[in-house]
């Protein structure tokens, strides 16, 4: 009997582990990628919370699984329907491709800095992203656009999430722990920076988390400030004026700070409104059930897995990746 | 240096080209008597437009509304009576001279919008107090919208440029946008409420420098309760300071305002902190009509610049403005109007 063909939309760590998980299954795995590479946004990190591994060991096992598994990238899928046993998806430029059934691991997309005018980004030369520092982490070298160094960083949380005013109501659950780590990174980067975080919770949840929130503290002697920044402005020298309410004295407070870090929030990409599959809230596409359904969705034949549901580490999205080829097996076999 | 908010245009609403009731502001004419009638003399007489008024309009209740002493019933009413004489006249589209009433009519259009019932009772109470009927403006913009629409044929029209007369170099300018232009309605205001480009866009049409210092966005000063409740006037003047220290830096060459209390308090409270501080703060402080007016090549007297607290002379001299010195503090029917007693001592250079 031929294998059977599952599409896997979507080749981040998610489709990457899931396409693993169907080979071993015994099915025919075919990842689907928009961009050009696989790996996703783990492919783009340094370091990962909350043992600072190197993300590009996650994507060197996994890629390693996955080796021999076809793929296709600079693909995007534009629409997916569900009919007589079988999935067909398409792609923007009109490719189809259908298989036995899919798996979409779609993931998130980067909140969009910009849309928080306040903070100044794109305006601001010293005002970045996470992921951006990030990258600056990965060229081993992390310096304002002047290309000196900073001595002093703020790291403000929740830029695009819990916040209403963007449409972005839920937590994105990874920033704060990112935060912390970040902030880590920063002192181990730039001898003597002076890093200062600004939160409205901490929510350091994981294994591992706090213990590192409080290393963050003792041993890198990163400041905590409970509080969110309202405005930004730019000095004269390039530097970043802060105004901000410490909530936890009641009182505003400015600062002048050399390079601001915004830990810029998950959001739903935009396949979420076009494949037809039930959303929550939030905006990311809804499991068939939150408790015992979290990796199928609503529509027989369509699966779900990794950030595609929501914000989640790595880990997690591992977790679904392997349990949706579980999944698939059981419902195919019946 | 062009403004550096590209994306200035994702805040922009439609501005009608012509035809507008005009509503003036209850305190401009004292603060700055000259901007009010400049804006009216440019947009009818230079560029032709249709702006007529009713001297039977009234306050908006704006600083009584935002002071709690006018409540909001008592307000919509009014609003809906302003709105009632722009319907009388025919017309539809309703231009605001002060910052705080676009703010007022424009927060009760809104409410109108989602409570249909509270703009049926005011309907009601206007009728059964007045008998008058009204429609809701088709457009409703500031001024400072209607002038930044006719930028650009201004700077055709005008005889001079934003620019150093001497050097040809362009003035830098510093803008303050009052909060109830766009803090209200962030897509209400030409550029939003973090990156405004209402007045930087008339500053680099007519060929300054639009300068974005930190504190840009701060208050004035003249938030109500600042300075209404006399006790609390020291927090009106601390955000004044805030302000000047943050502009100062970039040495301007003046400050430019759409909102009546803005440009007052950003003159005034100069000489004020001088006093109190020993700064030397001697940044002009325009309005945008004044802005406009001397682009037009209108004397700085007719103006009303003899008015500000700080002297405006070594402004017009930049510009290359020929003004005669000895009529400042003449009326426009050539008898001595009072001048200042004990001027204070400015010294630009300090800054």
């Amino acid at each position: 009997m031929a294998q059977e063909r599952i599409l896997v939309i979507g080749g981040g760590v998610a489709g990457m582990q899931a396409a693993a998980a169907l080979r071993e299954e015994g099915f025919s795995p075919l990842i689907i990628e928009r961009s050009s590479k696989t790996g996703g946004h783990v492919a783009q990190w340094d370091r990962l919370f909350p043992t600072q591994a190197p993300a590009q060991a996650v994507i060197d096992e996994l890629s390693a699984a996955s080796q021999g598994i076809e793929s296709v990238t600079d693909c995007e899928i534009t629409s997916l329907t569900a009919a007589d046993g079988g999935v067909t998806a398409v792609s923007a430029g009109g490719d189809r491709y259908e298989g036995r059934a899919a798996v979409v691991a779609t993931g998130f997309d980067l909140f969009d800095a910009r849309l928080k005018e306040e903070y100044g980004y794109g305006m601001y030369e010293n005002v970045i992203t996470s992921a951006e520092l990030e990258q600056m982490f990965r060229d081993g070298r992390v310096a304002m656009k002047s290309g000196e160094a900073p001595k002093r960083v703020a790291i403000l949380h929740c830029v695009g999430s819990r916040d209403e005013k963007v449409g972005q109501n839920h937590c994105s659950k990874v920033c704060c722990i990112t935060g912390i780590k970040q902030a880590i990174e920063l002192t181990e980067a730039v001898p003597g920076v002076q890093v200062t975080n600004f939160y409205m919770d901490l929510r350091a949840f994981g294994n591992g988390y706090e213990e590192l929130y409080r290393k963050s503290q003792v041993e890198n002697g990163v400041t905590y400030i409970r509080g969110r920044i309202s405005e930004a402005g730019e000095t004269q020298d390039k530097r970043i004026q802060l105004k901000v309410e410490d909530t936890l004295v009641g009182r505003p407070l400015r600062m002048t700070v050399d390079m601001l870090v915004l830990l810029v929030g998950m959001r739903a990409p935009g396949c979420c409104s076009s494949f037809g599959l039930e959303t929550q809230a939030n905006g990311f596409f809804a499991p068939r059930d939150p408790y015992t359904g979290t990796v199928a969705s609503s529509v027989p034949g369509v699966y779900l897995a990794g950030t595609a549901t929501g914000p989640k580490t790595i880990g997690e999205t591992i977790n679904e990746a392997v349990a949706v080829a579980r999944r698939i097996k059981r419902d195919l076999g019946e | 240096m062009k403004y550096r908010y590209a994306n200035w245009q994702e805040y922009s609403k439609y501005i009608a080209d012509d035809h507008y009731y005009y509503a003036r502001s209850c305190i401009r004419q004292n603060f700055f008597p000259g901007s009010e009638k400049a804006f009216l003399d440019i947009l009818r007489n230079d560029l032709g437009m249709d702006i007529t008024e009713d001297p039977r309009h009234t306050t908006c209740t704006g600083i009584g509304y935002h002071s709690d002493v006018v409540p909001l019933e008592t307000t919509m009413a009014i609003v809906a009576r302003q709105f009632a004489l722009m319907t009388e006249c025919g017309y539809e589209n309703y231009v605001a001279s002060c910052i705080t009433s676009f703010g007022i009519y424009s927060e009760v259009l809104d409410m109108w919008h989602h409570f249909p019932e509270l703009e049926a009772k005011a309907r009601e109470n206007l009728f059964k107090a007045t008998g008058r009927e009204f429609h809701k403006p088709k457009i409703l913009v500031h001024t400072s919208d209607l002038m930044f629409h006719v930028r650009e044929k201004i700077a055709e029209k005008g005889v001079r440029r934003l620019v150093n007369a001497a050097t040809g170099e362009p003035l830098k300018v510093v803008d303050h946008i009052g909060c109830h232009y766009a803090k209200v309605f962030p897509k209400k205001g030409i550029g939003g409420a973090e990156f405004p480009y209402v007045l930087a866009g008339m500053v680099e049409a007519w060929g300054g420098q639009s300068v974005d210092y930190p504190e840009r966005r701060h208050c004035c000063g003249f938030g109500f309760r600042n300075y209404l409740v006399q006790a609390n006037r020291g927090y009106s003047i601390a955000n004044s300071k805030k302000k000047f220290e943050s502009m100062a830096p970039y040495q301007p060459d003046f400050i430019v305002s759409n909102c009546p209390g803005c440009a007052m308090f950003l003159d005034r409270w100069q000489f004020t902190l001088n006093a109190m501080t020993g700064s030397n703060y001697a940044i002009p402080s325009l309005t945008y009509e004044e802005m406009a007016g001397l682009v037009m090549g209108i004397d700085p007297w007719d103006l009303g610049l003899q008015m500000h607290q700080v002297p405006v002379e070594p402004l017009l001299d930049k510009l290359g403005v020929q003004y005669d010195p000895a009529a400042k503090y003449l009326g426009k029917n050539g008898k001595f109007i009072g001048q200042p007693v004990a001027p204070a001592i400015y010294n630009p250079a300090a800054l």
